[in-house]
């Protein structure tokens, strides 16, 4: 066990050494009510590291989910989530509500 | 319904494979349905647990509190993993000389039981917490159509079972001499993907920025959310765009297990023995 600790320990230094400080970023604001989010397309800078700053004014928890962004990020009810976006290449990326993806859709366009 | 048991059952697909995994992995070991039982139940709490406290982890950490949660319980499941697959290399081989010699029920022993059992628990809390939400939500809606979405949803956990079950039995068809090198096997791959898993947590809480660059796409070929995608992505880490830290991630915890594996073999040394008397 002493051996664990010891790792754990390690693990720990070593993620403090290499975890810089949050960078600034581009941030938008997305609502999701009624299990619909607005604005549904977002447009964002191509190759710079931004974020999307997700409000759930519905009751229920959410799950952001896309799998081309490679983010699952689940917002409860009533919260307010942060979902960080690594630099994109130009393109489409569709995301979704995952609990309620009949009706939350969207897409994050790079350009 | 069909709905709810779909979603439901993409979340506890993962679980019920790493559960089949371990139930695999220790054939044979007394104790280990009570210790896997044990980690089910402590997971299936704990889901309980994240998904009621939801709001309060994800407003840690400037609001990275979710993904630092998610990146630290799988770098504790790597390093659980990666503890069993060492141990075993070390005392695996006369474990295996043992069962056979006997041909029964080989002690535990000291044998790292506790080490699975929390993996267990924390991949059914990981996939539980999300589905406890999914159901949660539906459940205080109401109305008839939500006893039905509820309904699904408990259908696709019975299917995660069944999952848990086909790898179980799938992998008890490898002959016995073989099924400890197998499942070493996959213990590693299993581990290897948690820790690009861990990664990609990480670089979504704004952490670990370097690396970030899609190195390929094969999502034309399998995208990593279908069925097949998922198992692949539990299984051996599949991703279908990874980023070249995940890669990293990926090639140091393989090579990490690898040698530490030779390493406890090389404290162990191999005795030969000749095949037990029928």
């Amino acid at each position: 066990m002493n051996r664990l600790v010891h790792l754990l320990a390690g693990a720990a230094v070593a993620a403090a050494l290499c975890f810089p400080a949050l960078a600034e970023n581009t941030s938008i604001p997305l609502t999701l009510k009624d299990h619909k989010f607005s604005p549904a397309e977002i447009h964002l800078k191509a190759n710079a590291p931004s974020e999307i700053l997700l409000s759930n004014q519905d009751s229920t928890a959410e799950e952001f989910d896309s799998s081309s962004l490679h983010v699952e990020k689940v917002v409860p009810g009533g919260e307010k989530g942060v979902v960080r976006l690594r630099p994109l290449a130009p393109g489409r990326y569709p995301f979704m509500g995952e609990y309620h993806s009949s009706t939350a859709q969207g897409v994050v366009i790079a350009e | 319904m069909l709905a709810s048991l779909l979603i439901v059952f993409r979340e506890v697909i993962e679980a019920g494979l790493i559960v089949g995994i371990v139930l695999a992995a220790t054939k044979g070991v007394a104790g280990r349905g009570w210790w896997v039982s044990v980690g089910v139940a402590a997971g299936v709490l704990g889901a309980g647990f994240v998904a009621g406290f939801a709001g309060e982890i994800a407003g840690l950490f400037q609001g990275s509190g979710q993904e630092i949660f998610d990146a630290t319980i799988l770098l504790f499941a790597v390093l659980m993993l990666t503890w069993h697959n060492v141990w075993m290399a070390g005392h695996g081989r006369a474990m295996a000389r043992e069962m056979k010699a006997v041909g029964a029920q080989v002690q535990a022993g000291e044998r790292p039981l506790t080490a699975l059992a929390v993996v267990v628990g924390i991949a059914v809390l990981r996939e539980g917490s999300e589905v406890v939400l999914f159901l949660y939500g539906i459940a205080s809606q109401g109305g008839t159509s939500a006893t039905a979405m509820v309904a699904g949803g408990a259908l696709g956990v019975a299917a995660g079972a069944a999952v848990t079950a086909l790898m179980y039995f799938g992998l008890l068809a490898i002959p016995a001499h073989r099924l400890f090198s197998v499942t070493a096997g996959l213990i590693t791959l299993l581990a290897a993907g948690m820790a690009a898993q861990a990664v990609l947590f990480l670089q979504q809480g704004g952490y670990l920025e370097f690396l970030t660059r899609t190195v390929w796409d094969t999502s034309w070929l399998l995208k990593q959310d279908s069925i097949p995608g998922r198992l692949l992505h539990t299984l051996v880490g599949y991703s279908d765009s990874p980023n070249g830290a995940q890669l990293v991630a990926y090639a140091a915890t393989i090579l990490a297990i690898v040698i530490l594996m030779r390493f406890e073999q090389t404290r162990h040394p191999r005795v030969r023995v000749a095949a037990p008397a029928a």
